[in-house]
Parts: structure tokens; C-alpha cells; sequence
């Protein structure tokens, strides 16, 4: 017999409260808290990991020196950010792992087997970004990496590559690698760059942001020097790509300056750039909008941040990618509107805050649009061809979903309920984005006319029985 | 049969000897670089190999080292199916690869079943 | 231009694809019209039970319908793996209803017994005591003290049953127009024959309101009568595992793909297919007392779907008397019924009389006083 609604039924003990909860320890999280702590809120952050620092200051609190000169100064600027985080007085729960944000503002998360909830005055989804998938031929196979899991690797637990690497795709990150790498003594077997004249061409009409972002540009080109004239084979203008071995990786195939080459290794770390983490903004049921320039859903947000959903903001990467530095930026002006909301802060003192926060932000972005069209993923490194595995979970093909395309599929639910393509663990954090696209280029419409799949909670698994204890 | 580890800890200058800790795998006595998860751990062991994909019986191994491929399900002191990248290594952790479904029943009823069961499989090194 | 066919099925779910296939079956040419890709889908959002056990409970038509669904459901599945070469999974085992005290056990037995008298002894159900459940089952946990079992239930994999419909619904020439919702029909009725026109671009001389709780709207445009509601399941996926149980129950199943399916609720909400936590709470604490070894099983995701029901929670079919031609076909068991759907009440579409049990079922009955609200099973 199916439960009817009843009024003796379940009533979720709401344990804790909280003015402001944010979720996520990175730069936009520890900003916000420390800008929310400054007014006098009580906040409350929550986090999976053991440290704060997020992905990009990863470990930060207990690097030690030499692992700092290898990641270099932007990584040691987040050692100021994390200290003063960890005086704010804010109470940061790590291992932390929140499956569930409502849209009234409960925050429902899972701790040492143990469920949590706190309600919460105010929502900060400070979740950050992920790395963008790469779909390719044998991108499944062990040995295959992320060019962020390698980073991860290096900043939390100071392990590098022992035997040559090799490093396929594009973006800063990726050239980033290469030269934390160098300095560490570590062997790359080649750098694989999808990078080509075309892109250098289109990113040139967006010369006078980067001219504007001029400093960042310089820091980029220096490292490309170095990594040039290493001695590291470079290989420009990659097409073609494909991960050769049978149980495991033993190489990456591609095509570059008009000829077939083969690098032998049996790691390969692929990047292509990062995409905002945008599960939770999806679970609200929040507007979105498909970036073209940044081939990506970002939620859509008033100028604060402020999600169509009342009283849930969200900061940094997870809203759009910006980088660390803005990410900061954006996570104070969500802390300083979601205080002013709850009444600690008068609205004229917010904005007069807020200006020159603004104002930096617009800076540092003016870089964005040259960045996002010389590193513009390439298409077949996005929308792959039939035989190339898309959901890794549920090993559906580019070709499958083009099939159920044809049997008469128009979006991203339909397709999942036909081909299990999403509903896999990952819940389609790793194809979501290729599955958008795969689909929209089928058709022949735009992206954002297609959608995104339906995300629901858990927004991480919990158990039968974890869930069952939540009363 | 041992396999050079795809990640190694970056040499210190003047170290004598990399701080390891005891974990089995499989069975089978381990000495694991110390490192911020298990995953990481694993990794710079020589493991190559952690699961087998329910679906075709590949094998998987971590991809994203962050908590969003779900890859690097192992079973951790009895639980199955949990994000190795996730969880800190502890000395005494009996790790098992996840070849193949949990099985609830075994589970349930019979610890030493479920160990046995696991013996049989392959492991990764 | 105005696109002609025969038939136009308005709605891509469990059952306007079931009653197209029929339709496409005896040679008729059908368009069908479907809404877009975040529509509430009850075919997306089902528990797949073949079931028959408790339906029909004071209406001998409803379970008499049922069973001859769960009949000839086999002959569906293998017409269909013929035809789309998609299997969808269909097992027939037999279903498990669980008992939690004597008394429930009591008044289980009184409902089987009443529907079996009212379909004159050819309903072979047993009731079960705790060691004949835990034969079939044993994971089962000390709450339960029994069951009613039913050989003749079963389950399928719903979403491979769409894709199997619409895959041989394509191949049989059926025109399917995704992201067309419709919100008009004008009928006209001339001397001899009717013509309906649907979102002014579709035509055809008949017209199957398949829409799901769309129906509602789309009836009175054809002077039918379909006052469904829409009532709300949350469900639990929980992650693949090795097979631990072999019986579908009403809200504990594991599926072909070896995920966990577990339900469920009945909640009156709106047009609301959210979740929350206090219902996602109450069915994992049933869930566990039933099978304490799912209690370490990971919930991979939950969702919410509203089904359609009627005020007595029985289907609605019905043709228009004011315009012949359009055809109401209404459900809440839309896996169950689908072979119904295929084979018997396409042909009624297609001209043939109205099944015997499904009189029972016109949208007029609705407009008598007297009406409550039955939960079937």
C-alpha cells in the first residue's frame, strides 16, 4: 500500500540554523565568509574537503616550501585568503558532502554517516568548476587523466608523474601544468596543443581585452616561453586525437601539422578548460542560460549573484568561469548582499562596498573573451564522432544519442530515458555538457533552445539508511 | 606481478625515506605513500586498475581526482562503492577493488563470504 | 498546409504510443503529437509493474481488464523485440504485496478472495506465510509476517517500452511530431463523416486524446468527459547491485539493469513534481524495515512524477457521442495496460466495438453524484 499524505506524517527536524550557509571552500566561499563574518552574520560553510582551499588552492594550508615554488605565486596568493578565513569565525564543517539545497533554503547534508540539516537565512552556492569532459577514442581507459586531477595530485599530496607525460588540449591550466611541471624536474613526453592559427586569428578581435588584461597575458606568454623552449616536444594545432591501448592507456594518437604521430605514455592528462559546477543550480529548478562564448550553462543572476531562486546566490567559477581572483571578488559581493537581505547592513553602505569590488571585476574580466576565443574547445573534441563513448557511467555513444535524435528525442530527458545516458553515478556532471550539444547540433538548433538534463537530489549519493534516519 | 606507479611524491631535498603506511589491498600487505586520499595513495602504489564498469566490465580508474567522475569506487573497510579521491588514508584500511556489483545479500549474512569472493578477483597491481 | 492522416494520437507516452502501434498494426496511418522534453512524462515516471493483484477490488470490469492485459503483455514483448529489436525486460515471476500484522494480512486475504469470487475463481492468488515469503525472498527483514502473491504479476522495464513502441511505431510509418504540445481541437461534423483539426496544422477524421493529465483540458473540445487529477509518486533509484530479489513488489523492485527501485508515495500536490525530504524519508524507512540489507544501498537519485487518476482511480474510455471519432483513453497503469492498449483498444479506435469491461469505463460515469475517490491498489 503507497503512502497517502497524511498530517502525522514525517516532519524533518531542522537541527541547525544559520544566517548564511555557503557551500564550498574555495576562493568565492572563504571571501564570502569572511566579508559575512565582517557584518556580523553567523555563517556556516560547508565542504568535502578535509582543508579549506577549494580546487585551485588545494592544500594551501599545509604546503610546504618547496611544493609552493613549484605551483608558483598565484597558488601562494591564496595562503592570505585561507589564513583570514580561518580567522573569521565562520564554522567550517569539512567532509562535508551536501545532497540537498531547497529552494526554502534548507541545506541538507551528509557527514561521517551521519545526516545533517541546517535552514539557513541565506544560500551561497559557491561550488566552483569542474574540468570540461574531452570525449575522444580510449578516453575511458585507466591511465587517462585530467589535467586538474593532476593538479590536484600535485597540490594535495605533492606527487607528480614518474615516467613522460603527456599533456593534450588547450588552455591556461594545461600550459600552467607544463610549466609546474618543468620546475619540478618532472618528464613530459609532449605537450599536444588542439590550439591552432585559426584560434590565435579569432581570439585577435578581443586583443584589446587581453591588451587590457595585460599583466595576466605577459604572465601566460612567459610561460609558454618556457615550456617552448624547454625542449619539450610541442606539438601544434592537434586534430584527430585518440587514446591508443587496449586494458590501458600506452599512448595518445593525433594528427598535428599535417602529419599522423603517436607519443608513447602510459599517462595522459587531458584538459580543455573548466565549466561551472552547476548541479545544484539546476536541482532549484534556476534559470539558466547556454554561454556560447564559453560553451557552458551559467545560472542566470542579478548582479549579485542572486539566483530567480529567492534568497540563494551563487559566486564564483560555478556561476560563470572568471578565475580565482574574481571568484573572490563575486563571493564578497554575495556575502555583502545576503547581509544586507538579513538586515545587518544597510543597502547604501552595500553599494558604496561594492563599487570598487565591481569595478576590479570588470578588470580582471576584460581578459575573458580573448582567453575564451583563443582556447575555444574544438568542436570535435566536443560533439564526437558515433564511436566515441560520451556517458562514461552508462557507456553511451555520440552515436546512440544521435540515434534516438532520429527516433524523434528533441532534448536531453528524452534521450537519458531512452539511452541511460545521465542516470549513471555522475549524474551527468561528465556528459551533461556533450549531450547538450551532441543533440543540438542533430537538430540544428541552438543549445539553450535544447536544455540541460532534469538534476535532481542526491546531489551526492547517501544511503538508504542514512536517508532514512533524516527525521 | 608489480607495476611502476603512474605518480611518485616529488623528491625532497634530504629526505632519507618517503613516510608510507600499512593498508591491505586485496588481502594483501601494502606500504602506501602517505598522501591526502586514498585514491592518491593508491595511485602512486602502482594500483592501475580500481574497478570494472558495470556495464561492460572495463577497467576504470580515477579521472577527475575530484569527487565528479566517480571512477575511483573502491570498497573501504566494508563499504562498497565509495570515491576513493575522497576519503583519507588511514593506516589499517582494508581497501578492496570494486571488481564487479555489491552483493547486499553477501553483505548481510556473510562477511567472510564477501571476503573470500573478493580474493578470487583480480586485483590491480 | 494541413497535414492529413487517419489517426491523431495527441500524446508520446505509454499509452498514445500503445494505441498508435495498435492503430499502426491494422494498417492505419497516425500522427502523433507530443510535448517537449521537460513535459511531466508519467511514462517517464513510473514503478514498470506488470500488476494485477488488487486492482479491481469492487469493480470485477477493472480486474477482469487487467488480467487480460497481464495475458497477453508476453505476446507484446516479443512483437515488440521482433519489430524494434529492443527487449524490454519483461519477467512475470509473480508479485509479492507484504503483510506487516495479522490483521493486514486479514483484510489482504478478504480484497483477494473478493476479486477472485467476482471473477469467478480464475484469479489463482495464495496467501503467504513468513517462511513461504522468505523462500522467494530472503532478504526480507522480521517486520514482515507475510504476503499475498499473485502468479500472474510481473514487471518490465518502462523506459524500454517507450523506446520499443516508438521504434516500431517509426518502422510501421507512424509520424511522431515532437514539441508539439496542443491545447485545441475544432471538431466538425458534417452528414457523414467527422473531421477534427488539431493546433490548426493537424487534420484527421479521428482524433485519440492520449495526453495524460492533458486530457482534462482537450475533452471538453470534443464533448468528452475527463476529470483526472494529478497525484504525486516520489521514488528512490538506488545504485546497481547483485540481484537480491527475484519478485517485483509494489515498492520494492529491482530492475533488469540491477538498480533499485523504491517507492512510493501518494500525495495530492498540483502539478508538482518535486521531491522532498520528509516523504524521501518515510519511504527509505519502509524500504529498510522491509529489506534491512538495503540500508548501506546508495540512493543515486530521486524523482517525483504525477500520475493521472480519476476520481474512482479506474481509466476513462470513452467516444464522443456529440463527435464520433474522438476518443478519450485515459489510465493510470499505462505499463500494465499497455498490451491492453495495443491490441484491444486500438481496434476499438480502428472501428471495432467497445471491449466488454471497458463499458464501465465512459467519462460520463463521472458526472453522477455519489463519486469517491478509490485507491485501486
Amino acid at each position: 500500500m503507497a503512502f497517502e499524505a497524511s498530517p502525522s506524517r514525517t516532519r524533518i527536524r531542522m537541527a541547525d540554523t544559520a544566517d548564511i550557509v555557503i557551500i564550498g571552500a574555495g576562493p568565492a566561499g572563504m571571501a564570502a565568509a569572511i566579508v559575512a563574518r565582517r557584518h556580523g552574520a553567523t555563517v556556516v560553510l560547508l565542504d568535502e574537503q578535509p582543508a579549506a582551499g577549494g580546487q585551485i588552492y588545494r592544500g594551501i594550508m599545509s604546503a610546504p616550501l618547496q611544493r609552493l615554488n613549484v605551483l608558483g605565486p598565484d597558488y601562494e596568493a591564496g595562503a592570505e585568503l585561507a589564513r583570514e578565513f580561518a580567522l573569521s569565525g565562520a564554522r567550517h564543517i569539512t567532509g562535508a558532502a551536501v545532497w540537498q539545497v531547497t529552494g526554502d533554503r534548507h541545506v541538507h547534508y551528509l557527514r561521517n554517516g551521519c545526516v545533517r540539516s541546517i535552514r539557513a537565512g541565506r544560500v551561497l552556492l559557491c561550488t566552483g568548476a569542474m574540468e570540461r569532459p574531452f570525449p575522444m577514442p580510449g578516453w575511458t581507459l585507466p591511465g587517462v587523466m585530467t589535467g586538474g586531477a593532476a593538479q590536484i595530485l600535485l597540490k594535495g599530496s605533492g606527487m607528480a608523474p614518474s615516467q613522460p607525460v603527456v599533456l593534450a588540449g588547450c588552455g591556461p591550466l594545461l600550459y600552467l601544468l607544463g610549466w609546474q611541471y618543468l620546475r619540478a624536474g618532472v618528464p613530459i613526453a609532449a605537450i599536444v596543443d588542439t590550439t591552432g592559427r585559426s584560434d590565435y586569428r579569432h581570439a585577435l578581435r578581443h586583443a584589446r581585452g587581453a591588451l587590457a588584461g595585460w599583466r595576466y597575458l605577459k604572465k601566460g606568454l612567459g610561460l609558454m616561453a618556457a615550456l617552448k623552449s624547454s625542449g619539450v616536444p610541442f606539438y601544434k594545432g592537434a586534430t584527430d586525437l585518440h587514446v591508443l591501448g587496449d586494458k590501458r592507456a600506452r599512448g595518445l594518437g593525433f594528427v598535428s601539422g599535417g602529419r599522423t604521430r603517436k607519443v608513447e605514455s602510459p599517462l595522459i592528462l587531458l584538459h580543455q578548460g573548466v565549466v561551472p559546477n552547476t548541479q545544484f543550480s539546476w536541482s532549484l529548478r534556476a534559470r539558466h542560460r547556454w554561454d556560447e562564448s564559453q560553451l557552458c550553462w551559467a545560472p542566470v543572476t542579478n548582479e549579485w549573484g542572486e539566483l530567480d531562486v529567492a534568497g540563494i546566490f551563487v559566486a564564483g567559477d560555478s556561476g560563470g568561469i572568471g578565475g580565482a581572483r574574481v571568484a573572490a571578488l563575486q563571493g564578497e559581493l554575495a556575502g555583502l548582499a545576503a547581509v544586507t537581505q538579513l538586515g545587518k547592513l544597510a543597502a547604501h553602505t552595500r553599494d558604496a562596498l561594492a563599487a570598487p569590488l565591481r569595478a576590479e571585476v570588470r578588470k580582471n574580466l576584460f581578459i575573458r573573451p580573448f582567453l575564451d576565443a583563443l582556447y575555444r574547445p574544438k568542436r570535435a573534441n566536443r560533439i564526437p564522432a558515433d564511436r566515441t563513448v560520451v556517458c562514461r557511467c552508462e557507456e553511451v555513444t555520440a552515436g546512440d544519442i544521435r540515434g534516438y535524435v532520429s527516433l524523434g528525442c528533441i532534448g536531453p530527458n528524452q534521450v537519458k530515458s531512452f539511452g541511460r545516458c545521465g542516470m549513471g553515478p555522475c549524474q551527468g556532471r561528465q556528459c551533461g555538457l556533450t549531450v547538450t550539444e551532441i543533440i543540438a547540433d542533430a537538430r540544428g538548433v541552438a543549445p539553450g533552445e535544447t536544455g540541460y538534463f532534469r538534476i535532481r537530489p542526491p546531489i551526492k549519493p547517501i544511503t538508504l539508511g542514512e536517508l532514512a534516519n533524516e527525521a | 606481478m608489480s607495476t611502476d606507479p603512474l605518480f611518485v611524491p616529488l623528491a625532497r631535498a634530504g629526505a632519507s625515506a618517503m613516510p608510507t603506511v600499512a593498508i591491505t589491498l586485496n588481502g594483501e600487505a601494502l606500504q602506501v605513500p602517505v598522501a591526502s586520499s586514498v585514491a592518491a595513495a593508491l595511485l602512486a602504489t602502482g594500483v592501475r586498475r580500481f574497478r570494472n564498469s558495470p556495464v561492460s566490465g572495463e577497467a576504470r580508474a580515477p579521472y577527475c581526482m575530484m569527487g565528479v567522475c566517480f571512477e575511483c569506487l573502491l570498497e573501504i573497510d566494508g563499504t562498497p562503492n565509495r570515491q576513493s579521491c575522497l576519503v583519507s588514508l588511514e593506516a589499517g584500511m582494508c581497501i578492496r577493488t570494486q571488481d564487479g556489483l555489491r552483493d547486499l545479500l553477501a553483505e548481510a549474512c556473510d562477511p567472510a563470504l564477501a571476503l573470500a569472493r573478493a580474493l578470487e578477483a583480480s586485483h590491480g597491481l | 498546409m494541413m497535414n492529413v492522416s487517419d489517426t491523431i494520437v495527441i500524446g508520446g507516452g505509454l499509452v498514445g504510443c500503445a494505441v498508435a502501434y495498435g492503430l499502426a498494426r491494422q494498417g492505419a496511418s497516425v500522427t502523433m503529437l507530443d510535448e517537449g522534453d521537460l513535459a511531466f512524462r508519467a511514462a517517464r515516471g513510473n514503478f514498470g509493474l506488470v500488476w494485477v493483484q488488487g486492482k479491481g477490488f469492487g469493480s470485477a470490469p477493472y480486474a477482469r481488464w487487467t488480467r487480460s492485459s497481464a495475458k497477453l503483455w508476453p505476446r507484446l514483448a516479443l512483437d515488440l523485440m521482433e519489430e524494434s529489436g529492443v527487449d524490454v525486460c519483461l519477467e512475470q515471476p509473480g508479485g509479492l504485496w507484504f503483510t506487516f500484522s495479522d490483521e493486514e494480512h486479514e483484510q489482504r486475504r478478504i480484497v483477494m478472495q473478493g476479486i477472485q469470487d467476482d471473477l469467478e475463481g480464475d484469479y489463482p492468488f495464495e496467501m503467504l506465510g513468513r517462511q513461504d515469503v522468505l523462500a522467494r525472498a530472503p532478504a526480507l527483514g522480521r517486520a514482515v509476517i507475510g504476503a499475498s502473491y499473485l502468479p500472474l504479476d510481473g514487471h518490465a522495464n518502462p523506459l524500454k517500452l517507450l523506446r520499443a513502441l516508438h521504434t516500431a511505431n517509426l518502422r510501421r510509418g507512424v509520424r511522431y511530431v515532437s514539441g508539439q504540445p496542443v491545447d485545441t481541437i475544432v471538431p466538425q461534423q458534417c452528414a457523414e463523416a467527422s473531421l477534427f483539426t488539431v493546433q490548426s496544422r493537424w487534420q484527421a477524421p479521428r482524433v485519440v486524446l492520449a495526453a495524460g493529465l492533458g486530457n482534462r483540458h482537450l475533452a471538453q473540445q470534443v464533448g468528452l468527459y475527463a476529470p483526472v487529477v494529478p497525484n504525486r509518486g516520489q521514488v528512490l533509484i538506488g545504485e546497481r547491485c547483485a540481484r537480491f530479489l527475484d519478485y517485483p513488489t509494489l515498492f520494492v523492485r529491482q530492475t533488469d539493469e540491477g538498480t533499485v527501485q523504491i517507492g512510493d508515495s501518494m500525495e495530492e500536490v498540483g502539478f508538482n513534481d518535486e521531491v522532498t525530504t520528509d516523504v524521501l524519508a518515510d519511504i527509505a524507512r519502509r524500504a529498510v524495515r522491509t529489506f534491512p540489507v538495503l540500508s548501506g544501498l546508495r540512493i543515486v537519485r530521486a524523482w517525483g512524477a504525477l500520475r493521472i487518476l480519476s476520481p474512482d482511480g479506474l481509466p476513462i474510455y470513452e467516444e464522443s457521442r456529440r463527435y464520433p471519432g474522438a476518443f478519450v483513453a485515459s489510465c493510470h497503469s499505462g505499463v500494465t495496460l499497455a498490451a491492453a492498449h495495443a491490441f484491444h483498444l486500438a481496434r476499438w479506435v480502428g472501428g471495432a466495438p467497445l471491449p466488454d469491461e471497458c463499458t464501465a469505463f465512459g467519462g460520463e460515469r463521472f458526472l453522477t453524484p455519489h463519486d469517491q475517490l478509490r485507491h485501486v491498489h
